[in-house]
């Protein structure tokens, strides 16, 4: 019950967020959202810390930004097209990755990302440091001008809300209690009878896919892809953004993506403009020593005690 | 012969191997420090493309502010950092004892960052230049190539560290408890072994070895701040591959390694940069606990 | 918000209308949005420097134009082209900014052009290198200030080749700019009679250029093309000096090589490098003078980029002060009619691609024992006339020139 009135607190208060703050920020929140509750669904439920996200958020993001723009796909054709992309690259890297657990996942999968990022720098259509520019916005369901900050902010809260709730129900579903139980105790899933790798591939490919999702959207709102999106520093901002925000609870991630993306927008123009990767690295060192529950974590145990 | 088809005569070939020899003797000695580091605590020491950097800069520093050369700092950068790589240890990563590993590799990322960026802020990106010591410039013409005297010696002094590393490991008395630390700490404990300080201690010797790649790299490649985040990467794999389950094994696959990416570069140079990692993904398919480790 | 907005429309009218003289300045103020990297690989030839430049420009022009105060804002976009967009647009929509500038790394000014273009805004480019500024992507508004890569090509290029550097072979960074640079060097040399035997793609970016140089060595070429950029310039100079390819008589030109590059590789190594620069703090008494004042503030010698910013600003804002207006096409339309004179230019031109063609100079890097002092590390080689380096504007790919 309080959940629902939370959720819809939050609803009222993005569906009124771009009369409040400049939406264009709301949208790129909205997107590094999506991506951080993407990769939660891997590292917060399957217990798999991948260090490689990068490669499915910035590999959507360029096919998107080439099917838009030189395909002349459709925006919303132009979004699944990466989403599947990032769903069958995520499907290969998965099937390398989990045959490792624990730090051996993370390595492989940076490794493999980083192979990724090589693939993108050099290709031809990717425009190299240049980036892929001038990707059209184009018209939601043909008609809705998304060139209007206003129309597309609602068009990424669309995509947002669709990715959040997917999440959502994978997690309360048998699937995710399943892939709870393989986090907590793999060896007891395996005895059960789970086909253990099967559940842990499928949530990695739900994960690239949904991770691809939000690449793809931020190409639309920026109209450009760059080199940063599949960098190995956004493989780490983002379990940045899930740690802070909370491991393993639904809401978390977007949260702590609000206050990384936040930050980086604010120090970006302030005095500490040129600190932003050691305040970045503080957080990150703070939050392992003390504060690991992350930000809804400590909120719920909070809640808990006091009620 | 094969190599002549392929449009490449022999000498070719053997200088590139020389190369990738070297560069290989690079990726030993950082895999080996991150092998070292593993078998205790049982973490990725991402800060460990951070602390390769220090060793180089203190090597400057040594140098500019205390006028000592390159063989001290030889000796004494590692001995700095490593007693930076203590303190790590000991006021941080030992908080994290008892909470899951992976908080460890994220605690080392974090730290990384921060290193990185204070280094960016002080000393500016482009970095600095660092001369090849007096005694080891020039070099000799062996035929096929010309090889600098610095190249050769690092191939020597990575050999020696990694024999030294090895005997260490292998041939002493604080070399079994550390094998034995990572077998069984517990036991190992109730035997009245120190163990938070055979732990401790080897955080800091794997720091060391780190800085002694710094130092050897300080004439070779640019001192600058991010000089060690691209390579961890590679030493990354490099351990996939290896598995983590010896020093003999984090050695061989580190030299092996620098050979297999030295000639991907005559044959494919594009391909140069990913292919250890297309090396890492075969091996995975067909021996998933790397070609050294012990069962996964 | 929308209340807000008119009510701080309401005090800027009246002001406006108080000051009298800055009647058809928009809002009562220009402001300059100036967006760099200040935390990474750019941060030393653009990046807090050239914060520094933007505030001289503006201090000495009295720190208000057409009566109206100068403001100056800037941010980190950190190298990402997306964070550089958002904050354009937020400053274009929000801080009422009239003018873009510095925008080092191509990413970044392709992505803020864009803005430019749809918000009407002026564009000054400093930093970027990219020749497309002012080809393909060029915009109306946008001007590409200190150096492209063609000019580097051709000054480089062709300097070397009548030197008799007539065989070349190119180191090449993997990716789209190292590919345009190798192609723009290889038509120069070719046309001037040279021959290209052969290149190597290199990804990008490396640490280790050994095996890269050895393959160059062995070429046979005269000259080692450098078509990279930053540490990759910098860790191949340093390979090819430890491998003796310039004892043996070969000759490296760097294609796009800073004069922070230069200061952090040292005379020892950088010496008798060949590059091409758009500026030197050692030209003459006023490069000298205003590059001192720089070095007051700084500690460093300004790079060609920084000095750019310094002098697009003041170019600007001349351009305001004349029209007395802020309206971008009216401003645009004097800067262009007007010619650059300064420390930076001396007649620079203003084209309708955006191209702004000055001299750009051929420098040879100092022997350690040529060196004077601190940064002393250019003797100019060769004046290069700036029609001869950007080439003409009919060969401007530009759709809108």
């Amino acid at each position: 019950m309080n959940t629902k009135i939370g959720y819809a607190i939050a609803l009222a208060f993005l569906l009124a967020a771009p009369f409040m703050v400049y939406p264009v920020f709301m949208m790129k929140l909205l997107c590094f959202a999506l991506f951080a509750c993407a990769f939660n669904l891997i590292l917060g439920y399957g217990g798999l810390l991948s260090f490689g996200h990068a490669a499915f958020f910035g590999g959507a993001s360029y096919i998107t930004g080439h099917a838009i723009k030189v395909w002349g796909l459709p925006t919303e054709l132009g979004l699944l097209v990466g989403a599947g992309s990032a769903a069958i690259l995520g499907y290969f890297i998965g099937m390398l990755a989990i045959r490792r657990q624990g730090i051996y996942f993370a390595m492989i999968t940076l490794a493999l990302a980083q192979m990724v990022y090589f693939f993108f720098i050099s290709a031809d259509f990717t425009g190299g440091e240049n980036g892929l520019q001038g990707v059209p916005r184009g018209y939601a369901l043909g008609f809705i001008d998304l060139q209007n900050d206003l129309n597309m902010y609602y068009f990424v809260l669309t995509v947002f809300v669709i990715g959040f709730l997917i999440i959502a129900r994978a997690v309360n579903s048998p699937f995710g209690q399943i892939l709870g139980a393989i986090r907590d105790n793999e060896d007891r899933a395996t005895s059960l009878g789970y086909d253990v790798a099967r559940y842990k591939h499928l949530a990695f490919v739900l994960s690239a896919c949904l991770a691809g999702l939000a690449g793809a959207t931020k190409t639309v709102v920026f109209q450009l892809a760059s080199l940063t999106d599949v960098h190995w520093h956004t493989s780490g901002e983002v379990v940045l953004m899930t740690l802070l925000g909370g491991l393993g609870t639904i809401a978390g991630p977007a949260v702590g993506a609000g206050v990384i993306v936040t930050l980086q927008n604010y120090l970006a123009s302030g005095p500490l403009g040129a600190w932003v990767p050691v305040v970045l690295g503080s957080i990150f060192v703070i939050c392992v020593l003390a504060f690991r529950r992350g930000i809804v974590g400590e909120l719920q145990a909070f809640l808990k005690r006091s009620f | 012969m094969l190599t002549d088809l392929l449009g490449f005569p022999p000498q070719v070939l053997f200088g590139q191997l020389l190369l990738g020899l070297i560069n290989g003797a690079f990726y030993a000695v950082l895999s080996l420090g991150l092998a070292v580091i593993f078998g205790l605590l049982n973490i990725v020491n991402m800060a460990h493309g951070a602390l390769y950097m220090l060793g180089a800069f203190s090597t400057y520093f040594l140098s500019k502010y205390l006028g000592v050369g390159y063989w001290g700092a030889l000796l004494l950068a590692p001995v700095i950092v490593g007693a930076l790589g203590i303190v790590i240890e000991r006021f941080l990563l030992r908080r994290l004892s008892g909470v899951d590993h992976l908080y460890g590799l994220l605690l080392t990322f974090g730290l990384a960052l921060v290193i990185e960026g204070l280094f960016i802020k002080m000393f500016g990106a482009s970095g600095i230049p660092y001369p090849t010591p007096p005694l080891l410039s020039g070099g000799i013409n062996l035929g096929f190539m010309f090889l600098p005297y610095y190249r050769a010696w690092v191939v020597v002094a990575s050999l020696i560290v990694c024999v030294a590393t090895w005997v260490l490991f292998e041939r002493t008395k604080i070399g079994s408890y550390l094998r034995a630390g990572t077998e069984n700490p517990k036991l190992l404990q109730s035997f009245g072994v120190n163990v938070p300080l055979l732990t401790t201690l080897a955080y800091g010797y794997g720091v060391a070895l780190a800085a002694f790649a710094g130092v050897l790299a300080a004439p070779i490649t640019q001192v600058s701040p991010l000089m060690g985040s691209n390579l961890i990467i590679v030493v990354f794999a490099v351990v996939v591959i290896g598995g983590m389950g010896s020093i003999i094994g984090a050695v061989v696959t580190g030299l092996s390694m620098g050979i297999v990416e030295g000639l991907t570069k005559v044959f494919w140079p594009e391909a140069s940069a990913t292919v250890i990692f297309l090396v890492m993904a075969i091996v995975l398919v067909l021996r998933p606990a790397g070609l050294f480790g012990k069962t996964a | 918000m929308n209340i807000l907005k008119k009510l701080a429309f309401g005090v800027s009218a009246s002001a406006m209308m108080a000051s009298g003289a800055a009647a058809e300045i928009s809002d009562g103020k220009v402001k300059i949005g100036l967006l760099t990297d200040m935390s990474s690989t750019y941060s030393d030839l653009a990046g807090p420097g050239s914060i520094v430049a933007a505030e001289m420009a503006i201090e000495d022009f009295g720190g208000t134009v057409a009566g109206a105060p100068i403001e100056l804002i800037s941010a980190d976009h950190q190298n990402k082209a997306d964070i550089a967009a958002n904050k354009a647009r937020e400053w274009g929509d929000n801080e009422q900014v009239d003018v873009f500038s510095e925008l080092v790394t191509t990413s970044v000014a392709m992505a803020v052009f864009e803005i430019a273009k749809q918000q009407n805004k002026i564009a000054l480019v400093s930093g970027a290198a990219s020749s497309p500024l002012t080809g393909d992507a060029c915009i109306p508004s946008g001007i590409h200030w200190t150096y492209n890569t063609r000019a580097l090509a051709v000054g480089t290029g062709s300097a070397v080749v009548r030197e008799g550097g007539d065989s070349w072979y190119f180191l090449t960074a993997d990716y789209a700019f190292g590919e345009s640079l190798q192609r723009d060097v290889s038509a120069v040399v070719e046309a001037e009679g040279g021959t290209v035997v052969g290149s190597i793609k290199h990804p990008f970016p490396s640490s280790d250029f050994s095996s890269f140089v050895l393959q160059a060595q062995a070429s046979g070429a005269k000259v080692i093309g450098l078509a990279n950029a930053g540490a990759d310039t910098v860790n191949a100079i340093k390979a090819a000096n430890e491998f003796g390819l310039v004892a043996g008589g070969q000759t490296i030109a760097a294609l796009l090589a800073f004069i922070t590059d230069i200061h952090a590789l040292g005379l020892e190594t950088a010496q008798g490098i060949q590059l091409t620069t758009g500026f030197y703090w050692d030209l003459n008494d006023e490069t000298r003078a205003w590059s001192e004042r720089y070095n007051e503030r700084t500690g460093n010698m300004p790079t060609m980029v920084q000095a750019g910013v310094y002098s697009s600003i003041s170019h600007y804002l001349k351009a305001v002060e004349a029209t007395g207006s802020d309206d971008t096409d009216t401003v645009i339309a004097q800067m262009r009619a007007t010619p650059v004179n300064d420390f930076f230019a001396t007649n620079g031109e203003v084209r309708s691609d955006g191209r702004m063609v000055h001299d750009m100079y051929l420098a040879r890097v100092k022997s350690p024992s040529e060196s004077t002092g601190p940064w002393d590390y250019y003797d100019i080689v060769r004046t290069i006339p700036g029609e001869e380096a950007y080439g003409p504007l009919s060969e401007s790919t530009c759709p809108t020139k």
